[in-house]
């Protein structure tokens, strides 16, 4: 018979989710309204710099901001608003690079390591640790050493070592889902182990690695600016963050905005990615198990 | 469907230990590990179309006996063999095949459904990874799936948290079903739903029997819902089986000090029946 | 002791809101329920009725955003929803006790059941160190724990469900509270342990004089320990009355429908095709949803247009017995069902 279960038919409010803007933390909106004009200045800097971002004017040195030079000039009299769009282009390019190379890596890697256990597990741990404890400036140096200053160091050097977070975290995660019912199904149901690793626990457990990416671009930002700050990164003359506030440092008395300026952009947008990142993980909480 | 009459599945001296974490000390003074024995020296058989319910309180092993026998805990030493083909041995595409012909249903409605994938990808993904007949016209095969646990092709497009407790677990019935299996064991697949859902369930599981023949072993620690399903009953204790034979009999004349002791104790709705005691 | 003449506990009218001022979401709906001293009462319902929020109500434990919205509660003469800070306090530490499904997470798992049980004697009774001591060897002598003293020295994880339900009696009733509420106390526990414990609960009721309230989702387990019963459906209580008198002759078709969903002994060797059990077919209401008059009308087979109509209350159907069916007797329409 079935009138036992037919009136399951009207049953139940019928919600959907969907991805939009509304309903979404306030911070998630904030902070992605600040990336949205960072990236956007960033990707049309050619567009919208009002100078060329090596272009010197040495009538115009140490220009305090004004309305043609709205972050003021450098030593040389480069427009420093130009080059720290080009800067941010430059680093932005390069971060999300890095980051999002390292994530799946480290995803997978961290997934197949909390699902298989054993050898597996104790080969993906074993190398996570050393990649953690190593330390990773010094790592990116010997990179640069042997492939020469520039970006590359950057570029090869932080996926080598920056997946390791990411697979410890999805170690973890996996260790709680393999034993959820839904994980034991794939099995009981005879899906191979690849079909139960990608297409039914990564999708549950990436969500905290995204979360963590927000903090770890930050981390990338800053690191590659230090880089060259230190002069192992991008290479003068052409604009980099990093590079445009270390010139700016030996002027900082007499000139503020040459370092302070581009330094305050990087802020900006580690403000606004890591609101992003909060709200993500408030709605994670919330959203919980309903 | 039946092999000449013969078990659907033999079980035969299935035992599972497992060791205890040792604390630093015991490491350190090299004792021997304590063995805890979840599952010991079980054997059994299961007829075609036949429902066996497997009781015992918690720590009993009957969950751990369950899952040995489609080896989502491997099992030590003993026997499981699935109309004939044995599944101790079996590994790579062979295990996968005896695994869809024995599914499972768990006891957490909220837990055994992926959350990121609707009922009807859920259902057509099963039947398409063991291509099974009729699952090219996807909507059509999800829908038939469906009807056999009484919901109405509406539900395709549902998520698991758009369904009630009771609508999960039937669409975790209808996965299962969705690969055309020989035996289910529902494992405590109505103990965290209300009585009123639970009594539609119950029915459920008689009905799929009669109607695609599948043999049931009913995993439940409420020996009630076990009186209302099963055709024969074996009562678990400290990982062994206690007591064997037709429901009926057991729960009418039990044999065994554990199961008298187990109905013994069961609340009785009736308030004049009192329960008793044993302490 | 008590000087009032009266019910030692009584819910009037209460009703329990999630969500904001204009909005309400109503969990329980104008409940109304009075516990007498010394009285076993049974709350049963399915998941969602309100049961649980009903008593906890009593406490005023009822978590944000929920509120007690309307009507009130009164032990012993004393408006609970009134009491300051300091009142509800003392009230909480002395007359009522509580104890929950899951005796694991009530108790601390990094100290040991001695410390806890000595903290509270002494910050609710203001014992010494060492009498707290001996008086907790003796709550856990009281209610059935062997070796009490080496006990003590245990830690939660140290001991089995049905030991750890046990240590929160002895908490629970460690200031012989006149009223104890137990929220599903033995759901967690096998069935031999749960026989234990409801005894336990009835042992103590006979010592210390205690009312107790049980909600419990298990008609069974009611059936075996309470004198009355009030069965919850959808916020609203939709019948009350002795156990036995409910049991032979429930007067609201939903208690009908739940009563013939419990699964039974009985039904072992029956023939399946005969007398199935037909549960209770759609689903209950949500949180919020506004259903005119009886609340059960939608699922119920004796339902008559009217009904969707009248508003709810309880109707004496008996001596002790009250209805909220506006079908009354409902059971002339049996024909027609």
């Amino acid at each position: 018979m079935n009138a036992v279960a037919m009136p399951a038919a009207a049953e139940g409010v019928r919600r959907r989710r969907r991805l939009s803007l509304r309903g979404q933390p306030k911070s998630v909106l904030v902070g992605g309204a600040i990336v949205a004009v960072l990236v956007l200045a960033a990707v049309l800097a050619p567009l919208i710099a009002p100078y060329g971002q090596n272009e010197l004017d040495f009538a115009q040195q140490l220009a305090a901001p004004s309305a043609s030079h709205l972050f003021g000039t450098d030593d040389a009299g480069r427009d420093v608003f130009t080059r720290t769009l080009y800067g941010l282009r430059v680093d932005l390019a390069i971060v999300l690079f890095v980051t999002y190379v390292s994530l799946p890596l480290g995803v997978v890697a961290g997934a197949m390591a909390g699902y298989h256990g054993g050898w597996v597990d104790a080969a993906v741990s074993r190398i996570t640790d050393v990649m953690v404890s190593f330390p990773f400036i010094v790592l990116v140096i010997a990179i640069v050493a042997i492939v020469g200053p520039g970006t590359k160091g950057v570029l090869i050097g932080v996926p080598i070592a920056g997946w390791a977070l990411y697979a410890r975290l999805a170690r973890s995660e996996m260790l709680v889902l393999r034993e959820q019912p839904f994980m034991l199904a794939t099995t009981a149901l005879g899906y191979t182990q690849r079909r139960a690793i990608f297409r039914h626990a990564i999708p549950n457990l990436i969500r905290s690695s995204l979360i963590y990416s927000t903090v770890d671009l930050v981390v990338n930002l800053m690191l590659l600016a230090s880089l060259s700050y230190l002069g192992l990164g991008a290479q003068p003359p052409n604009a980099e963050l990093g590079s445009v506030i270390a010139q700016g440092q030996s002027t900082l008395l007499n000139a503020w905005w040459v370092a302070t300026l581009p330094g305050l952009v990087l802020v900006l947008f580690g403000v606004g990615v890591g609101l992003i990142g909060d709200g993500l993980s408030d709605g994670r909480l919330r959203g919980g198990r309903a | 469907m039946t092999q000449q009459g013969g078990p659907v599945l033999e079980v035969a001296g299935v035992t599972k230990e497992f060791s205890l974490r040792q604390t630093v000390g015991e490491r350190l003074s090299r004792s021997e590990p304590t063995v805890h024995r979840a599952v010991d020296d079980v054997s059994f058989t299961l007829q075609p179309g036949e429902i066996l319910g497997l009781a015992g309180g918690s720590g009993s092993g009957k969950t751990t006996l369950a899952r040995c026998l489609i080896r989502l805990v491997e099992p030590d030493t003993g026997t499981v063999r699935l109309g004939g083909a044995d599944m101790l041995a079996a590994s790579g595409a062979e295990l996968r095949e005896l695994r869809r012909r024995m599914q499972m249903v768990f006891q957490d409605p909220y837990a055994s459904l992926n959350p990121r994938m609707t009922v009807g990808q859920a259902i057509l993904e099963a039947g398409r990874v063991h291509r099974r007949p009729g699952s090219e016209d996807g909507e059509r095969f999800v829908a038939g799936v469906l009807e056999r646990v009484h919901l109405s092709p509406s539900f395709a497009d549902r998520r698991p948290r758009d369904l009630s407790g009771g609508q999960r677990q039937r669409v975790a019935v209808a996965r299962a079903l969705a690969v055309d299996p020989e035996v289910l064991i529902a494992d405590e697949a109505v103990s965290a739903l209300d009585v009123s859902v639970q009594a539609q369930l119950l029915k459920l599981f008689v009905d799929l029997r009669d109607q695609l023949g599948v043999a049931i072993i009913f995993v439940a620690h409420q020996l009630a819902v076990i009186a209302e399903v099963a055709d024969r009953v074996a009562v678990m204790h400290e990982g062994r089986i206690v007591e064997l034979g037709e429901t009926a009999t057991v729960f009418g004349a039990p044999r065994d000090a554990y199961t008298k002791a187990l109905l013994a104790a069961h609340p009785r709705p009736n308030p004049r029946t009192k329960q008793e005691v044993r302490t | 002791m008590s000087t009032t003449v009266g019910p030692l506990l009584s819910i009037a009218d209460v009703s329990i809101a999630f969500g904001n001022e204009h909005e309400p979401l109503c969990a329980v709906r104008s409940v109304s329920l009075e516990v007498e001293a010394g009285e076993v009462v049974g709350l049963v319902g399915e998941s969602g009725s309100g049961k649980s929020l009903t008593c906890r109500s009593v406490m005023r434990l009822v978590a944000q955003p929920g509120r007690v919205s309307n009507g009130s509660i009164q032990f012993d003469g004393r408006d609970v929803l009134a009491m300051s800070p300091a009142e509800l306090r003392a009230f909480r530490a002395g007359d009522v006790g509580m104890i929950y499904q899951d005796p694991f997470s009530s108790l601390n798992p990094v100290y040991r059941i001695g410390d806890q049980l000595v903290e509270t004697l002494r910050a609710n009774r203001g014992l010494r160190k060492a009498e707290a001591r001996s008086e907790a060897a003796m709550l856990l002598e009281r209610v059935g724990i062997p070796d009490p003293q080496r006990r003590l020295l245990s830690y939660p994880h140290e001991l089995s469900g049905g030991m750890r339900q046990r240590v929160m009696i002895a908490l629970a009733t460690a200031s012989r509270p006149r009223l104890l509420i137990a929220d599903e106390p033995t759901t967690a526990l096998d069935v031999t342990t749960q026989a234990q414990i409801l005894e336990l609960l009835l042992e103590m009721r006979e010592q210390l004089g205690m009312a107790i309230l049980l909600v419990s989702h298990d008609f069974g387990v009611i059936a075996q320990v309470c004198d009355r019963v009030a069965v919850m459906y959808g916020g609203h209580i939709v019948e009350t009355g002795a156990v036995g008198a409910i049991y032979d002759n429930p007067q609201h078709p939903y208690t009908r429908a739940l009563l013939e969903s419990v699964p039974e002994l009985e039904a072992a060797g029956r023939d399946r095709s005969e007398q199935p059990r037909p549960g209770i077919p759609g689903r209950p209401p949500e949180l919020g949803e506004e259903l005119p008059g009886c609340v059960f009308a939608p699922r119920c087979g004796y339902a008559r247009p009217t009904c969707r109509e009248v508003p709810m209350t309880l109707v004496p159907v008996g001596p002790a017995q009250a209805s909220a069916c506006p079908v009354q007797p409902f059971r002339q329409q049996e024909a027609r069902a």
